[in-house]
C-alpha cells in the first residue's frame, strides 16, 4: 500500500476530445440507422468523463495503491475468515471455456453444470447436508433463501401460522433482517454470561408459533455452543427447524458438521471457508444446505445429475426462483478449484490451524486487552477493550476506545478487527485470524498490539488520534451524514 | 504441509504449549465425542496445481464451442476493452473487504463513489447505491421500497412484459415479504398502459414497476405513466438495461421515482450468469428507504476531501430487523467494471456502441423476415439491439437454436415453441452478421418434414407456461395468507 493519498476523482481528467475506446466502423447500410421516436431519446447529455487509456490505467491504478487486501497485509477481522484467496482460482475462473451464455441450452453447458453439480456435492459432504442449492449470492442472500424454505416447509405442512424466528442477542445483524425481509418476527433469546445460549430463556419461547431458531455455532464470541443436542431436540420437538448460519464454519470443517449437530437448514459463504475474495463488498455467494426431506423446497432451478447428464431442475414444492440464472458463477468456480486443492486430507486441517493461531494470539494478549471470556475458543475472541492498566478504564473520561487502538493499528500495516461487534461488550475488539497466517505474522501483530498498549498508557493522545501515517487521516463521518454528497455532481454544487 | 499453511511442525509445537494444550485435537475438548465427525470426507483427495488445472479445463472442454453469441435475454455479449479486466485483475482491489476502515480502503471507496455518480447519471435520477446482486433482486428491492414506502398499501402492480426470470424473483419476494403482486398484462408485446392506469384507480397500490426493454426485446413507452402513478400515491420503478441509457430516455425523464436493472451490459462478461451487477437509483426524497450500502464524501482531520461509507443506519449491522434491507455484501467489486468501462467509453462511445448495435440488431433482423423462414412476432413495435421472431410453418424454436449452435454460433433464445429472441452487439460485425445468415439459408429442408400444428404449438407454449408459474413462487393468482 502506498501512503500518499491519490484521491482525484476519473471526472476530474475528462477533457473534451479524448476517447479511450475503439469501435468497429458503421458499415451497416443507411436503412439500418438508429431512428427514435423523439420522445423515447434521451433528453440530457451525460457527466461521463473523456479520456484516454492511458489516463484510465494510471487513475485506477493510483486508486489501488491506496487500498488494503489480503494480498498487502494481514486481517485479524473477526467474523470474516479473511484467508487467502489462492491464485490458481483466479486462472480457472477466468477460463474462455467457462465465459458462456446463461441462456445456453443444457446440453452446450454440461462443463459450467458440471461445475455446480460437483461443488454442491462437496459442500453436502462436508457440511453433513443432503443437498445444496448455489444461487443465492451472498451470505444475507443464503440467510433469507434458508428461512424461505423453512417457511415453504411449514406451508406444505399446513403449518403456515409459524411466523416466529428465534436469534440468539449475539448474532450478526443479517439475522434478524433476512428474518423480517422474509416475513417473518424476529424473538431474541437471551445469552448466558459465558456468550452461549440460554436455554432456560429459549424454552420459554418455544411453541406452536416458531418456525425456526438461527444459530452458529461456534458463536460470534468464538464458543462452541455444547448444548446444541439439546437445542435441537427442544426446537424439533416444538416442531420448528434448526437453521445454521455458517458464518463461523471454518474452524469446524473435518471436525463436526453442522448436519451432525441437528441442524436442517443452513448457509456458507463461499468467500469465508473457500477462499473466494472478498471484492470489498461482493461479489459473494452463500449455499443453502437443506437435510434430507427438504430438498424440493429449495429455489429454482435445481442444477441436478440424471443418465442424460446434468440438467436443471424446475420443481413444484420449490419455493420458486431467488436469482436471475444461476448466481454467481465465477466465484463457484473459485471454490470449485479450492475445494480440489485441498482436498479430504487439507479440509480438517485449515479449521484446525485457525483455531490454533486464534487461541495463540488470545493467549499472548489476553495481560493487555480485557478477556471477558476466558477458555478456549474456536476461530475467533472477542476482547472487551485495553485492560484499565493500559488505558481502557471506561470510567475514565481520556480512556483510549477500540476505536483508537484499531485506528492506531492501520499505522502499523495492520487490518483493524472488527469492533463494536458483538453488542455483548462496550468496547468489543473481536479477532480471527484464519488458519493462512504464519506464526512469523502472527508474533509480529501481537507485537503491535503490544505497543499500542504501551503507548495507550504511555502516549494517549498520540492513540487518541490515529491514524497518522494513512493516506487519509481520520475522516468526518458526521458531516458525510450531514452535509451528503453521493455524486460527484453535488459535490460539485 | 500443505502450500496455503505456513506452520511447520516446530511452529504448532511452540504455540501449543503456549496455549496450554498437547495437540490440536485439544483443542476442541469441549466438543461433545458424540458430535466429532469421525469418518473421512467422501470427497477426491488433495490435488497438485497441475492436476486441478487439468481438472477444470477437462470440465471445461465439456460446454460446448461458441464462436459467437447473439443470446440476450437480459445478459448481452457486448465488447469489453481490455484494460477493464486488467485493472480488475488488480488484488489490492479484489481481496479487500467491505471499507469500513475507510482511511487504508480510499480505493473501493473511490471506484464505487465513481460508479453511484454514473449510474445515477445515466438513469437520470439523484442517488445510486453500491450495487445489488443482480437485476432480479434490485427489481424486488424496489418493490418492498414502494410497499415499505406506501407504509400501509401491500399491493404493487408489475408488468407481464419482464423476462419470466425476473418476474420468478420478484413474486417470490413478494410472497415471502407479504406483498399483493398484481401483474398488468401485454397488449402486442408491451404493457397494456390502459390496464395499469385502471388499476391504479383503486388508491391502494403502493407502486408499479415497469420495464423499458422488454423479454421480446421491444422498448416501452411511459408517457403519462408517473403522472397518474403519483395522482394516485403510488411510486413509479423502471427497469432498463443500462447500456440503453445513453440513447434512450431514462427512467428520471420518464418521471421514475426509482431506477432499477442489471448493469451487465456495461463491460461486464456473459460468465454463465454471474457475477453480474444489479443497479438501484432513487431520486432524493427516497434516499433512506434505499437498501444497501452508499457511499459519501466527507473531509479527514486535515481538511482532505475523502469518501466514506455513509447513511449506515439504514443497514442491517446497525437496525438489525428494522432495516431497509438484509443486503449487505452485494456485488461491490463489479462497480469497478462498470466505472472503469464508463471512463474508457464516455458518452460517445457508448452512444457508438448502441448505434452499431442498433443497425445490426436492425440489419440481421429484415434479412432474416427476407429468408421467409421467420415472420415479425410484434410487427410495428420499437427495438433497439434485441427483437423476437416467429418460425413460419410449424417449426420448433429449439430445432433452430441446436442447428446453428453445431456451427458454433447461439443464435437466440427460444422463448416460445415457435419464438425466438436474438440480440446483436457491437462485438459482431456485418461479416459475423452475414455468416449467421448463411447458416440460415443452409438450413436443411428436413426440418419441415415434420411440422408442429397450431394446436401442438399451443400445447408445448401451455407446458412452458406452466412450468413457469410454478417457478414464479406461489403468489401468481395463489391464495396464500399473504394475498
Amino acid at each position: 500500500m502506498n501512503n500518499k493519498y491519490y484521491g482525484k476523482l476519473i471526472f476530474e481528467h475528462s477533457r473534451q476530445g479524448r476517447v479511450g475506446y475503439s469501435l468497429p466502423e458503421n458499415n451497416y447500410p443507411a436503412e439500418c440507422a438508429m431512428q427514435l421516436p423523439e420522445e423515447q431519446k434521451r433528453q440530457s447529455g451525460t457527466l461521463l468523463p473523456e479520456t484516454d487509456e492511458l489516463t484510465v490505467v494510471r487513475h485506477y491504478t493510483n486508486m489501488s495503491n491506496n487500498n488494503f487486501g489480503v494480498d498487502t497485509g494481514f486481517y485479524p477481522l473477526g467474523s470474516c475468515t479473511m484467508k487467502y484467496n489462492p491464485k490458481i482460482n483466479e486462472e480457472l475462473a477466468q477460463l474462455p471455456e467457462l465465459n458462456i451464455h446463461p441462456q445456453t441450452p443444457v446440453d452446450a453447458a454440461q462443463g459450467c453444470l458440471g461445475i455446480y453439480y460437483q461443488t454442491q456435492q462437496m459442500l453436502s459432504e462436508i457440511a453433513g447436508m443432503s443437498e445444496f442449492t448455489l444461487n443465492p449470492y451472498a451470505g444475507a442472500h443464503g440467510e433469507l433463501t434458508g428461512l424461505m424454505v423453512i417457511r415453504r416447509y411449514h406451508e406444505h405442512n399446513g403449518d403456515g401460522a409459524r411466523v416466529k424466528v428465534l436469534v440468539p442477542d449475539s448474532a450478526h445483524g443479517t439475522n434478524p433482517a433476512s428474518a423480517a425481509v422474509c416475513g417473518l418476527q424476529v424473538v431474541q433469546v437471551k445469552s448466558l454470561p459465558d456468550g452461549t445460549v440460554d436455554v432456560d430463556d429459549l424454552k420459554t419461547h418455544l411453541g406452536p408459533d416458531v418456525a425456526a431458531m438461527m444459530m452458529t455455532n461456534p458463536n460470534t464470541l468464538g464458543i462452541f455452543e455444547r448444548r446444541i443436542p439439546e437445542i435441537a431436540r427442544l426446537v424439533h420437538e416444538c416442531g420448528a427447524l434448526m437453521y445454521y448460519d455458517g458464518a463461523n464454519l471454518n474452524p469446524m470443517l473435518g471436525v463436526c458438521r453442522p448436519g451432525d449437530m441437528g441442524f436442517d437448514v443452513m448457509h456458507i459463504n463461499l468467500h469465508k471457508t473457500f477462499s473466494t475474495p472478498h471484492g470489498g463488498g461482493g461479489p459473494g455467494s452463500g449455499p443453502v444446505g437443506v437435510r434430507k426431506g427438504l430438498e424440493d423446497f429449495l429455489p429454482s432451478p435445481r442444477v441436478i445429475k440424471s443418465e442424460y447428464g446434468y440438467g436443471l431442475d424446475y420443481g413444484k414444492e420449490s419455493l420458486g426462483s431467488i436469482s436471475y440464472h444461476l448466481s454467481n458463477f465465477a466465484v463457484i468456480t473459485r471454490a470449485y478449484c479450492y475445494l480440489l486443492s485441498l482436498g479430504k486430507e487439507n479440509i480438517p486441517m485449515a479449521g484446525k490451524l485457525s483455531v490454533l493461531n486464534a487461541n495463540y494470539i488470545k493467549e499472548r494478549l489476553k495481560d493487555y486487552y480485557q478477556l471477558p471470556i476466558d477458555g478456549l475458543c474456536k476461530h475467533e475472541f472477542v476482547f472487551d477493550g485495553l485492560r484499565a492498566e493500559y488505558g481502557g478504564d471506561h470510567h475514565d473520561d481520556g480512556h483510549v476506545t477500540t476505536l483508537d487502538v484499531a485506528k492506531r493499528l492501520l499505522d502499523y500495516g495492520f487490518h483493524a478487527p472488527t469492533i463494536y461487534f458483538p453488542l455483548l461488550f462496550h468496547e468489543a475488539l473481536m479477532i480471527e485470524p484464519t488458519e493462512t497466517e504464519s506464526k512469523d505474522t502472527l508474533d509480529e501483530f501481537i507485537g503491535v498490539m503490544q505497543k499500542i498498549a504501551v503507548e495507550a498508557r504511555d502516549e494517549r493522545e498520540m492513540v487518541r488520534t490515529a491514524p497518522h501515517t494513512t493516506p487519509v487521516r481520520r475522516l468526518d463521518d458526521v458531516k458525510a451524514v450531514k452535509e451528503p454528497h453521493f455524486t460527484f455532481k453535488a459535490f460539485q454544487s | 504441509m500443505f502450500k496455503y499453511f505456513p506452520h511447520t511442525a516446530d511452529d504448532v509445537r511452540q504455540m501449543l504449549d503456549v496455549i496450554g494444550v498437547g495437540s490440536l485435537e485439544e483443542l476442541y475438548a469441549e466438543v461433545p465425542e458424540e458430535l466429532k465427525y469421525q469418518g473421512a470426507l467422501n470427497i477426491p483427495s488433495a490435488m497438485s496445481e497441475v492436476e486441478v488445472r487439468n481438472a477444470v479445463r477437462s470440465l471445461a472442454a465439456d460446454n460446448q464451442p461458441v464462436e459467437a453469441c447473439y443470446a440476450g435475454n437480459g445478459a448481452y455479449d457486448h465488447y469489453q476493452p481490455s484494460v477493464v479486466p486488467y485493472i480488475a485483475s488488480r488484488s489490492e482491489f479484489s481481496t479487500s473487504y467491505t471499507p469500513y476502515q475507510a482511511e487504508i480502503s480510499q480505493g473501493t471507496l473511490q471506484y464505487i463513489f465513481e460508479y453511484q455518480t454514473m449510474m445515477a447519471d445515466l438513469t437520470g435520477m439523484d442517488i445510486s447505491n453500491a450495487s445489488m446482486y443482480d437485476g432480479s433482486t434490485a427489481t424486488a428491492e424496489a418493490m418492498m421500497m414502494c410497499v415499505a414506502n406506501a407504509k400501509k398499501r401491500n399491493k404493487v402492480l408489475i408488468s407481464a412484459t419482464f423476462l419470466p426470470q425476473v418476474l420468478d424473483v420478484v413474486a417470490t419476494y413478494a410472497h415471502y415479504h407479504g406483498v399483493e403482486l398484481i401483474r398488468v398484462p401485454e397488449k402486442d408485446g408491451v404493457m397494456d398502459k390502459q390496464a395499469a392506469i385502471a388499476l391504479l384507480e383503486a388508491d391502494d397500490v403502493a407502486g408499479l414497476i415497469c420495464c423499458q426493454h422488454n423479454r421480446y426485446g421491444l422498448i416501452e413507452d411511459f408517457s403519462g405513466l408517473a403522472d397518474a402513478c403519483h395522482a394516485h400515491k403510488a411510486l413509479l420503478a423502471i427497469n432498463s438495461v443500462a447500456a440503453d441509457l445513453a440513447i434512450l430516455r431514462t427512467p428520471g425523464e420518464w418521471g421514475a421515482d426509482i431506477a432499477c436493472g442489471d448493469a451487465q451490459s456495461l463491460g461486464i462478461p456473459v460468465g454463465y450468469g454471474g457475477p453480474y451487477i444489479g443497479y438501484l437509483c432513487v431520486k432524493e426524497a427516497l434516499v433512506r428507504r434505499m437498501p444497501g450500502r452508499l457511499v459519501g464524501a466527507t473531509t479527514d482531520v486535515n481538511g482532505q476531501r475523502a469518501f466514506v461509507l455513509t447513511l449506515q443506519a439504514r443497514e442491517q449491522h446497525i437496525r438489525r430487523e428494522k432495516a431497509t434491507s438484509n443486503i449487505c455484501t452485494a456485488q461491490g467489486f463489479m462497480c469497478l467494471y462498470v466505472a472503469a468501462y464508463l471512463s474508457l467509453m464516455g458518452e460517445k462511445g457508448l452512444r457508438e456502441a448502441g448505434q452499431l448495435s442498433y443497425a445490426g440488431a436492425h440489419y440481421l433482423h429484415d434479412a432474416l423476415i427476407k429468408t421467409n423462414i421467420f415472420e415479425e412476432a410484434y410487427p410495428g413495435q420499437l427495438y433497439t439491439n434485441e427483437f423476437t421472431l416467429r418460425l413460419k410453418d410449424g417449426v420448433l424454436a429449439p430445432l433452430f437454436i441446436d442447428y446453428m449452435l453445431q456451427h458454433g454460433i447461439l443464435a437466440g433464445v427460444a422463448v416460445a415453441a415457435d419464438q425466438v429472441t436474438i440480440a446483436v452487439t457491437e462485438k459482431y460485425t456485418r461479416e459475423d452478421l452475414d455468416r449467421y445468415l448463411e447458416l440460415v439459408a443452409e438450413w436443411p429442408e428436413e426440418r419441415l418434414f415434420f411440422p408442429m400444428t397450431q394446436a401442438d404449438l399451443d400445447e408445448y407454449n401451455k407446458e412452458i407456461e406452466t412450468m413457469t408459474e410454478e417457478a414464479h413462487g406461489k403468489c401468481a393468482g395463489c391464495s396464500c395468507e399473504n394475498a
